[in-house]
């Protein structure tokens, strides 16, 4: 099977749409003609022509605003936000329109709108390239938010996504384009050609929202962890020798909490892993979901490892990021606690 | 230099230190109405051109030779109840006569939903006083198909596209037949089939999703047009300005109305509207034709809804109106206007009653009487109250029919997720 890079992953997936669905648009800051700061739309604009790709002015709020309109009108428009740093303009648009137009028109418009972003750090970018802003997006009603870990994933996700009739919320790593991050960062980086989650199926296939996948089978502890930090949990397990069981969640909402359940129930013990701030972030809801439904069968504390709750640093942005040391530590203390 | 009728604020800060070495110390400008309560209405500052005056431009016009439109407004109909001009003779007496029951429906219609919520029957309300003539006349100019982008205080729209009084009275009252499933506040309408976007309620987002639609049309190759409406107020939100900026890029096909009626709840228009001329004067920066018109004149505005629905159809990109209005009412049925501006000052509004105005016209043009006016009052009263009776019929928002709390779980999405199946079981609903 034909191996691929993430940000090839996403391209097909908007390419295999276009060419399925006249309704699929894509546009955003640089989307057009230069195919993207990233690149995950190069060659769109040529495929497709400047109405079903186009460059935008620098405005969030435009960009989303113009799409609740082109949703409503029946189009399915996946749009780019640069990064999702840069969406806070746009969260109006996302929160009080797009995510309640179904509701509050009872069904007469809707929004099948798909908002792309690429989201977390590792890449040296300061306080304005680096946010994972998800939570934001969990505790809104009426979208979907979905954080792929991979290449294959990023393809059927996507897929997904566009093809789901309500607002979804797309949050690509970055530091995962170009290859898994295993949380060293002054090791050299693996590319995707050389991990198996690099295999990825031409054409069409979708991979369901709502269903998490289980990275590594394990009976010590379950880490719950989406994104980049799939595969620093990964590389925490190994350094550590411990038996853990990684859950991907893949889709954050709708959460595939049967999962989760059955590995807590099976485990006794669990370490929730994002790059994002601590407080009142994801891991909170999942902590206390885990508590409410697992609470007879835990044997030790919950531990989340998360990002400190300070702004995303610059120069230390390896003191901030959960890295592999830290996830490893909150490891061992689950298992002696 | 451009007119710059209807600023109150026209007094231009002093430069007391210019001819000293030293500026004097900055001073903050906080623009102020020219009036506040206890003093007399004054709109004497207000420069209205005589009904005519203005030029009717070919559609396919440069913004950039129609920059006057933007500071003079349009009028058709003048003092003796006369169309005149060249923005005049566009619609039959059957169409004038239609155009005056839909507004005198929606004023009927205003003051038994007022009363009905000073009853307790719902929630909120907020009426059309003053303002009948911009939704009314703007929605003859439309096909169907077309898609408005509505704020609170268009419901003209729906009234004189046939939308039905009964389920609008339902969804004021929320009850078991609100189309909406009592999720959504009073009077934030929505309906599809009637071209009538889904009202927010948070001002400006629909300016900038009025454009998106727009663009989706031409980009489908569609026939259809999308118009977008805002208050004076809610210019001042960014979602305007990318409006503008979406709409002058891409030539949208989209009308893109200011409704200017002076207020903001208690806020006067120069505080959104600041150093500007006029609220249209805005779209003159994005090569967009701007046009200012008489909003309580139903043949002006109508004539000019034509002009820049014409120019969408033809794919020449959008227009900016500016409709100069007057709330004669409270902002909703949470304000007092007492509190904040002259209780008289309606009376002052040098630009009349949209109703009367229509009235006398189709007297003097021989179509219409005092007697029929009088007859159609009472015919009209008759079938918004009998529409209100059915729609109570069906409950209002404190019976015991109301809509149901089963409902309030659905269409959150289009199929319910695991956690909110969960929530309306542990609800009970």
């Amino acid at each position: 099977m034909p191996r691929k890079t993430m940000i090839e992953a996403i391209r097909e997936a908007m390419d295999v749409m276009m060419s399925r669905d006249g309704d699929v648009v894509v546009f955003g800051e640089d989307v057009g003609y230069f195919g993207g700061v990233f690149r995950a739309t190069q060659g769109l604009q040529a495929k497709y022509g400047t109405s079903r790709c186009f460059d935008t002015p620098i405005s969030e709020l435009g960009i989303v605003g113009i799409a609740v309109g082109m949703a409503a009108y029946g189009l399915k428009p996946c749009v780019e936000i640069q990064f999702a740093d840069y969406m806070y303009p746009a969260y109006d648009q996302i929160v009080s329109e797009a995510a309640r137009l179904r509701y509050r028109s009872n069904g007469q418009f809707t929004c099948p709108l798909v908002v792309r972003m690429p989201t977390g750090g590792g890449i040296f970018g300061g306080q304005t390239h680096s946010q994972s802003p998800e939570a934001l997006f969990t505790h809104v009603c009426g979208i979907k938010t979905v954080v792929p870990s991979n290449p294959r994933d990023a393809k059927g996700l996507l897929i997904s996504a566009i093809e789901d009739p309500d607002p979804v919320i797309f949050l690509e790593p970055k530091r995962l384009y170009n290859g898994p991050f295993d949380g060293h960062h002054d090791r050299p980086v693996t590319p995707w050609s050389k991990h198996d989650l690099g295999e990825v199926d031409d054409g069409h296939f979708a991979i369901p929202l709502g269903r998490a996948a289980i990275r590594r089978q394990g009976t010590a502890v379950t880490i719950l962890a989406y994104g980049t930090m799939v595969h620093v949990a990964e590389t925490a397990a190994a350094e550590t020798g411990i038996d853990a069981e990684i859950i991907d969640l893949r889709t954050l909402l709708p959460l595939d909490l049967d999962t989760i359940e059955a590995s807590v129930r099976k485990t006794g013990r669990c370490v929730i892993v994002h790059e994002a701030t601590l407080t009142s972030g994801f891991g909170a809801e999942l902590c206390a979901l885990v508590q409410t439904r697992c609470f007879y069968h835990l044997e030790a504390p919950i531990v989340r490892v998360a990002g400190w709750d300070t702004p995303y640093p610059h120069a230390q942005e390896w003191d901030y990021f959960p890295g592999p040391a830290r996830i490893g530590r909150a490891l061992i203390e689950t298992l002696e606690a | 230099m451009p007119d710059s009728d209807l600023t109150h604020d026209t007094v231009i800060p002093q430069r007391e230190a210019a001819q000293s070495t030293e500026p004097a110390p900055l001073k903050l400008h906080v623009p102020e109405p020219a009036v506040r309560p206890g003093g007399t209405p004054d709109f004497s500052n207000i420069r209205i051109p005589r009904a005519g005056q203005v030029d009717r431009p070919s559609v396919d016009v440069d913004a950039e030779a129609i920059r006057d439109l933007a500071f003079s407004v349009i009028r058709v109909l003048n003092r003796d109840g006369e169309a005149v001009g060249p923005w005049a003779g566009q619609l039959s007496d059957d169409e004038l006569l239609e155009g005056l029951r839909h507004m005198m429906t929606l004023r009927a219609f205003d003051a038994r939903m007022q009363m009905a919520q000073r009853q307790g029957k719902t929630s909120f309300y907020m009426q059309h006083m003053g303002e009948e003539a911009v939704s009314c006349a703007f929605r003859k100019a439309l096909l169907p198909g077309d898609m408005n982008f509505p704020t609170y205080r268009q419901a003209g729209l729906l009234i004189a596209g046939g939308y039905s009084l009964v389920e609008m009275a339902c969804q004021i009252y929320s009850n078991t037949h609100d189309p909406l499933k009592g999720r959504q506040l009073p009077v934030m309408y929505s309906s599809r089939e009637h071209g009538f976007f889904s009202i927010s309620g948070n001002l400006a987002t629909q300016y900038i999703q009025a454009v998106g639609w727009a663009m989706a049309s031409a980009i489908k190759n569609d026939t259809k047009i999308a118009v977008g409406w805002i208050g004076d107020g809610a210019t001042a939100e960014s979602d305007f300005h990318a409006a503008l900026v979406f709409a002058s890029t891409y030539r949208a096909p989209v009308v893109l109305n200011i409704v200017n009626n002076q207020w903001a709840i208690s806020t006067f228009q120069g505080i959104a509207r600041g150093g500007s001329g006029t609220f249209a004067a805005r779209g003159l920066g994005f090569g967009i034709p701007a046009l200012r018109v008489d909003g309580n004149d139903y043949l002006a505005v109508h004539a000019v809804a034509k002009w820049a629905c014409e120019r969408a159809r033809r794919n020449l990109g959008p227009t900016l109106i500016e409709h100069v209005t007057y709330r004669v009412g409270a902002h909703s049925t949470s304000d007092d206007p007492a509190g904040y501006r002259p209780k008289t000052e309606s009376e002052a509004w040098p630009l009349g009653d949209p109703v009367i105005r229509l009235k006398n016209h189709l007297i003097v043009r021989g179509a219409w009487s005092e007697e029929r006016q009088k007859q159609a009052e009472a015919e009209i009263m008759d079938t918004v109250i009998a529409a209100q009776k059915e729609a109570e019929s069906h409950g209002t928002l404190h019976s015991p029919q109301h809509a149901s709390a089963h409902d309030m779980f659905e269409g959150v999405f289009s199929e319910m997720p695991p956690h909110l199946r969960r929530q309306r079981q542990e609800a009970g609903v």
